[in-house]
């Protein structure tokens, strides 16, 4: 191991579901104290904290501080929407690397059991007694639902949705089985919020949210958290073989924001953004996809994830809709993606999920993931998306002891 | 007496042949509904205004089923493709269904309205209509 790599030393996921007697601090500090035990150390060796709580009021890195442990080191409370936890994590990996210490904690918590709609806006301004213009674009009223649409089922539909028009084949049957492929995947993670096999029928018949997004083809709000310990390569070297053993390389990380597109004003652009940081992480890591044995990505819809099939380069361009027909992506295929279920029924506790993912291809390249283990996972992948737009990749390998 | 017209929003121009009207850089070509300081393709600070075509094609469109309190649903929002320069819409005057609305399908600017205030103010709206 070289000294300046950056390995995972200790991590965990809370049970993502609804927690009505716990707060954000204290998933968080569960959160915390197992990724710390798991690495085998305690605050004590933190040497910076990062944090995220997107619905939060801010400050959740001290709050936590003082529920586990305030030692003084430097705090960052990040925020950057879908990806706070990449962000997080990518924090605490660059104070190592900028040799400001040799081990630090990222964390992200959520509260969103029985949030509802995200991106739709409250109180739309109604014909009221005068029209006037305000905001940005001189608007007299709400324009939520008169100019397309704020909500994001409705925006990632029409991210699915042009990838369809630009390609072909992307129907609402292809989107559901998508989703079916998810809940069949999350009967064997007992962490996910859902865990019920749904058939495609049900799926398709299931309440319509956005066409071609029904309810369960959309991210399941809930609770939860999950931390993450890094350390320096040079750290883990005087630390047991068996901390050795289990740390977990991580061979890239990246984050990137969504370059100008002609279109992206009027539609977010997830593509290109997620398109760079992949490109650059395989760089970094000296990786193809190809050789990634799991992937977690951002499938925050069904309609999303069709498209980052493409995106990180797991298919041709332009080839998702084959690659997906051919399953490809089921558990038993040849990239498996989103065996965890993904977001659509393990659950999307917003500033948790970059660092779950993580979790989830830590957990099967350490080979601890019982039941859903992927046979012999050396390297994987975790995406996350946060629109606005800012995405996250990461590549994990396992340790070569 | 005749009734003073409000745009719904302040690039949609109104009159004989209502159009929306962008920014465009003087550099890049790159057009904006709002205004920039600076173009977000090439950083040039000159912009113009300019007509945006008013017929186009669907490139993308989601049906809205379910919407915040307040949001009347179904309604199409779409993506649609005018000229080359990409507009956010809804899809009006057809059946909210992917039976009638689909991918690649031309459609025309719409207006209509949105009611009157206690002025006696009359707002206008905007969508995009088959072209039949």
């Amino acid at each position: 191991m070289a000294s300046d790599d950056i390995y995972i030393l200790g991590i965990y996921m809370t049970k993502f579901g609804k927690y009505p007697d716990r707060d954000t601090v204290d998933l968080a500090a569960e959160a915390v104290m197992a990724a710390l035990a798991d690495g085998g150390v305690t605050m004590k060796d933190m040497g910076i904290l990062a944090a995220g709580c997107l619905m939060g009021q801010g400050g959740i890195g001290q709050q936590i501080q003082k529920q586990v442990g305030q030692t003084g080191i430097p705090v960052y409370n990040v925020s950057n929407a879908c990806a706070t936890g990449a962000t997080a994590l990518r924090t605490a990996i660059m104070a190592i690397k900028a040799g400001e210490c040799d081990m630090g904690l990222a964390v992200g918590v959520e509260k969103l059991a029985g949030v509802g709609l995200l991106g739709a806006s409250s109180a739309p301004k109604g014909a009221g007694k005068e029209w006037k213009a305000t905001g940005r674009y001189g608007s007299v009223a709400n324009t939520d639902g008169l100019i397309g649409t704020n909500n994001m089922p409705g925006t990632f539909a029409q991210v699915g949705m042009e990838y369809g028009h630009k390609y072909g084949g992307a129907t609402f049957e292809l989107f559901a089985k998508i989703s079916e492929k998810n809940h069949a995947h999350s009967t064997l993670n007992p962490l996910a919020a859902y865990n019920k096999r749904m058939t495609l029928d049900e799926i398709m018949n299931d309440i319509m949210i956005a066409y071609p997004n029904t309810r369960p083809m959309c991210s399941a709000n809930c609770d939860g958290a999950a931390a993450a310990v890094v350390v320096s390569g040079k750290k883990l070297k005087t630390l047991s073989l068996e901390q050795q053993r289990r740390a977990i390389k991580v061979s890239a990380s990246i984050l990137t924001s969504d370059p100008y597109q002609e279109a992206c004003q009027v539609l977010p652009d997830v593509n290109t953004l997620t398109r760079i940081a992949a490109t650059q992480a395989y760089e970094q890591a000296g990786v193809s996809p190809s050789d990634l044995d799991l992937v977690e990505l951002h499938d925050c819809f069904a309609t999303a994830e069709l498209v980052h099939y493409d995106n990180l380069m797991l298919c041709e361009e332009g080839g998702a809709v084959d690659f997906f027909n051919s399953g490809a992506t089921w558990r038993d295929g040849k990239t498996p993606v989103n065996v965890s279920g993904g977001l659509e029924s393990k659950g999307h506790p917003i500033a948790a999920t970059g660092i779950a993912n993580i979790w989830e291809v830590c957990h099967h390249l350490r080979g601890e993931a019982g039941p859903r283990q992927i046979e012999g996972a050396k390297v994987g992948l975790a995406h996350v998306i946060g629109l606005g737009s800012a995405c996250g990749v990461h590549i994990l390998e396992k340790s070569a002891l | 007496m005749t009734t003073t017209q409000v745009p719904l929003v302040d690039y949609l121009a109104l009159g004989a042949q209502p159009h929306l009207v962008a920014n465009e850089c003087t550099s890049c070509g790159a057009r904006y509904f709002d205004r920039r300081n600076a173009c977000a393709s090439c950083f040039a600070t000159e912009f113009k205004k300019v007509d945006i075509a008013t017929e186009g094609e669907v490139r993308s469109f989601t049906i809205v089923t379910f919407a915040a309190p307040g949001v009347p649903v179904p309604f199409v929002a779409a993506i649609v493709d005018c000229g080359g320069t990409s507009v956010r819409g809804n899809v009006i005057n057809c059946d909210p269904t992917p039976e009638k609305v689909t991918l690649g399908m031309k459609v025309r600017l719409a207006t209509y309205s949105l009611g009157n205030d206690d002025n006696g103010a009359e707002a206008i709206g905007f969508g995009f209509e088959p072209i039949a």
